[in-house]
């Protein structure tokens, strides 16, 4: 385990870590991947200590990997599911987030529908927030297993050209991945139809946009694939579901544009024949979306610790 | 009947005749009996009060085109006699009370309910709006004749646009029987449905949704074809764009009778201010770039914007900390108004007397009222203020029942050192020095 602190008391977003700070937590992650394998699986770094999961939105698989993260350190985890029913008996944000704090909690994982709920959570709590997600501004964690999955097939970051494509405009994933890989010297290019790619992120973030699959693959060492919510393609954003699939839907002759060891990501859950043709997604030779899932944890883990050892130290 | 009282030695502005110079204004039965650089202490009658106003300026009383009072539907935001202390201490005498209330104002009984209400505080006047479509949903005309005769001051929707062309044809054709000023919100609808913010490189990175720069100037285009067909008077409560200033001011070359204002959160401040989920820089029409801002204060300087108002939205505190996307729009301004639009003078961007007419005399002539000016027989609504005096908006500080500015913190120079209508003291700063 590496010593470095993390002057954050909190995980927003990949805006607010530097590039040290990102290689020391995928550092740590990649030492959590490996106790992971063991069959005793459990620490006792967070004995003691109460992690709830609040999550406003529904996933399981997101909340699933920071309670299983959150126990295999040896916290008390706690999950809350904060349906429509709260929000509807009047309950605000802010009254959620005292609430929770007058239980001492110490670290609260949140997810939210609105983008910068997080961060107003943790400006009223007294313990460390980690963002599980808010609304389509940062999904900062999954950045971090995406990262390490990279790093652990293809041994770095720096240099390789990674496409991102489908609705950039609505996604978390997408604005926090974008940050974190140019952040370690990666190449990303984003490839959406136009509705899906808000204008001018290619000055913004210095990225390459394109709106043609074969021409954003061309060469690409990673190809990472984003969920497409169905609400948005009845019309509104894209035609339909079929004319999506046939012109952004990765397909083995689409992904033939890329190098021939391309590696196929996706953040789960996926749409089968949406946004990733089932027979590409299931090759386990190119996809690394399981290897996506078991970061995960690993990840999770790595922030938990950093973001509790002052609390540890203080204590002890 | 109050004893007549006279200014002296204060720097006489008055932007309608052009008047700049230090002299004396008295103040006779409620309205200005003389002025001029020959009124001193020695010659004035026995009973008049004199107050020294050395190194002060006396402007014609502000007139805000543009506050939500509260009242009715709102209480707990603002009242009117709150909303009416935070205007007389902003140096405001008159102002137009929006009439997207709830219940709106489109009935003439409610008008005159607010009206009442308001003229029983003998304070700050008080003209209300009244909506120019039935429950401002912009569907059907509302009765602008009986509103009219109700007191009406123009027609509006609020911050709602009417958003069908054929409605706005026909609200505009009917308003010209009356002639009577119909004021739209520019926001085309459909585009800004579900925006939270200003379209851009900063929506995209807060991961908020965005409400684009042409959804204003579209509205302002298609109105501009259905005033030259029909004559109406139209005025733009608050435009935000430099598209917007350029349409505008092409339209008043063609002749055409149209007007437009801006706030002074506009003209101050940008998106950036969003940054970190500020809700307090939520605002209807957003906050946009800081080449629109150029924009609106050139715009402002060439007289292609006529006024300044302050757009006063009270918001309470359970409508603001929330995340953005849910939180309510609008800023309160009243009390912050004279500072702000002050900056543009202080920064040599504007002369005082432009200035402080997009603050009186313009917005009074749009309005109709007998208001905005200094001169002989005029009502005495008067501003007296100390141009550079310091000190710094806090919410504590505010009149305002509501306390959603959005210059928390922020240092000004100028501020109003007391407030006069119909000759009446309605303010009197107690500390008139700096702070």
């Amino acid at each position: 385990m590496t010593a470095a602190r993390s002057p954050h008391r909190h995980l927003l977003g990949i805006a607010s870590l530097g590039r040290e700070e990102i290689e020391a937590l995928l550092e740590a992650a990649d030492g959590f991947v490996e106790l992971n394998r063991r069959s005793d699986k459990k620490l006792a770094l967070l004995r003691g200590l109460t992690q709830i999961n609040l999550f406003f939105e529904s996933s399981t698989r997101t909340r699933t990997s920071f309670e299983l993260a959150g126990k295999r350190l040896g916290a008390d985890v706690v999950n809350m599911s904060v349906g429509v029913s709260a929000i509807k008996k009047g309950e605000t944000l802010i009254d959620t987030a005292m609430t929770l704090n007058a239980m001492h909690p110490d670290i609260l994982v949140v997810r939210h529908h609105d983008s910068g709920a997080v961060a107003l959570l943790a400006r009223h709590v007294r313990c460390a927030v980690i963002n599980a997600g808010d609304g389509t501004h940062e999904h900062p964690t999954q950045a971090l297993l995406d990262a390490l999955t990279i790093r652990r097939r293809r041994g770095r970051i720096a240099g390789l050209l990674v496409a991102i494509c489908g609705d950039i405009a609505h996604s978390r994933v997408a604005r926090s991945n974008i940050l974190l890989l140019t952040r370690l010297g990666a190449r990303v290019r984003l490839v959406a139809p136009p509705t899906l790619l808000p204008a001018g992120m290619d000055r913004q973030y210095g990225v390459e946009t394109f709106h043609d699959m074969r021409a954003g693959l061309e060469g690409a060492d990673i190809v990472m694939m984003l969920r497409l919510q169905s609400e948005r393609m009845q019309g509104s954003f894209v035609p339909s579901l079929r004319e999506y699939f046939h012109f952004f839907g990765l397909t083995w002759e689409k992904l033939a544009a890329a190098r021939p060891d391309a590696l196929i990501m996706h953040p789960g859950p996926m749409n089968r024949g949406v946004e990733i043709d089932g027979v590409v997604a299931d090759d386990i030779d190119r996809s690394a979306i399981l290897d996506q899932v078991e970061m995960g944890v690993a990840v999770r883990m790595a922030c938990l610790d950093f973001l509790t050892r002052d609390l540890r130290a203080a204590a002890a | 009947m109050t004893r007549p009282a006279a200014f002296l030695g204060c720097r006489l502005l008055d932007p309608e005749s052009g008047r700049d110079e230090i002299g004396g204004l008295l103040v006779r039965d409620g309205r200005i009996a003389d002025l001029g650089p020959h009124l001193r202490a020695e010659g004035l009658a026995e009973d008049v009060e004199t107050i020294d106003a050395t190194g002060l300026c006396l402007a014609p009383g502000l007139v805000d085109m543009r506050v939500r009072l509260g009242e009715p539907g709102a209480e707990h935001r603002e009242r009117i006699d709150s909303a009416v202390a935070a205007a007389a201490a902003g140096g405001v005498t008159s102002l137009a009370a929006l009439p997207d209330t709830s219940p709106p104002l489109d009935d003439p009984a409610m008008l005159e309910f607010v009206a009442r209400r308001a003229r029983k505080l003998k304070s700050v006047k008080v003209h209300p709006y009244a909506c120019l479509t039935r429950g401002g949903e912009g569907r059907q005309l509302a009765e602008m004749g009986l509103l009219r005769e109700a007191g009406a001051v123009a027609f509006t929707d609020g911050g709602r646009a009417v958003a069908d062309a054929r409605v706005m044809m026909r609200a505009l054709a009917y308003a010209t029987a009356f002639d009577a000023l119909v004021v739209q919100h520019p926001e085309e609808p459909a585009l800004a449905a579900g925006g939270a913010m200003n379209a851009g490189p900063v929506a995209t990175r807060l991961g908020l949704p965005g409400i684009p720069p042409c959804a204003e100037v579209i509205v302002i285009e298609r109105d501009l074809r259905l005033v030259e067909a029909t004559g109406a008077r139209y005025h733009l409560g608050c435009i935000s764009t430099a598209a917007s200033v350029d349409v505008v001011r092409r339209a008043k070359a063609r002749g055409l009778p149209v007007s437009c204002g801006v706030t002074p959160h506009h003209l101050l401040l940008t998106e950036a201010e969003v940054e970190g989920y500020r809700t307090y820089a939520k605002v209807s029409p957003p906050l946009r770039t800081e080449e629109d801002r150029a924009a609106l204060i050139e715009g402002l300087a060439d007289g292609t914007i006529d006024v300044v108002a302050s757009d006063h939205t009270p918001q309470d505190q359970d409508s603001k900390r929330v995340p953005f996307a849910q939180a309510a729009f609008g800023v309160v301004g009243l009390e912050t108004l004279l500072a702000a639009v002050l900056e543009l003078w202080h920064d040599g961007r504007i002369g005082l007397p432009a200035l402080l007419a997009t603050l009186t005399s313009k917005p009074a002539a749009l309005l109709g009222l007998e208001a905005g000016r200094l001169a002989i027989g005029a009502p005495a609504d008067l501003l007296l203020f100390d141009p550079g005096a310091r000190w710094t908006v806090t919410e504590a500080g505010l009149r305002s029942l509501a306390k959603n500015t959005a210059f928390e913190g922020r240092e000004f120079r100028g501020r109003t050192v007391r407030t006069l209508v119909d000759g009446r003291a309605v303010f009197i700063r107690e500390e008139p020095g700096p702070g």
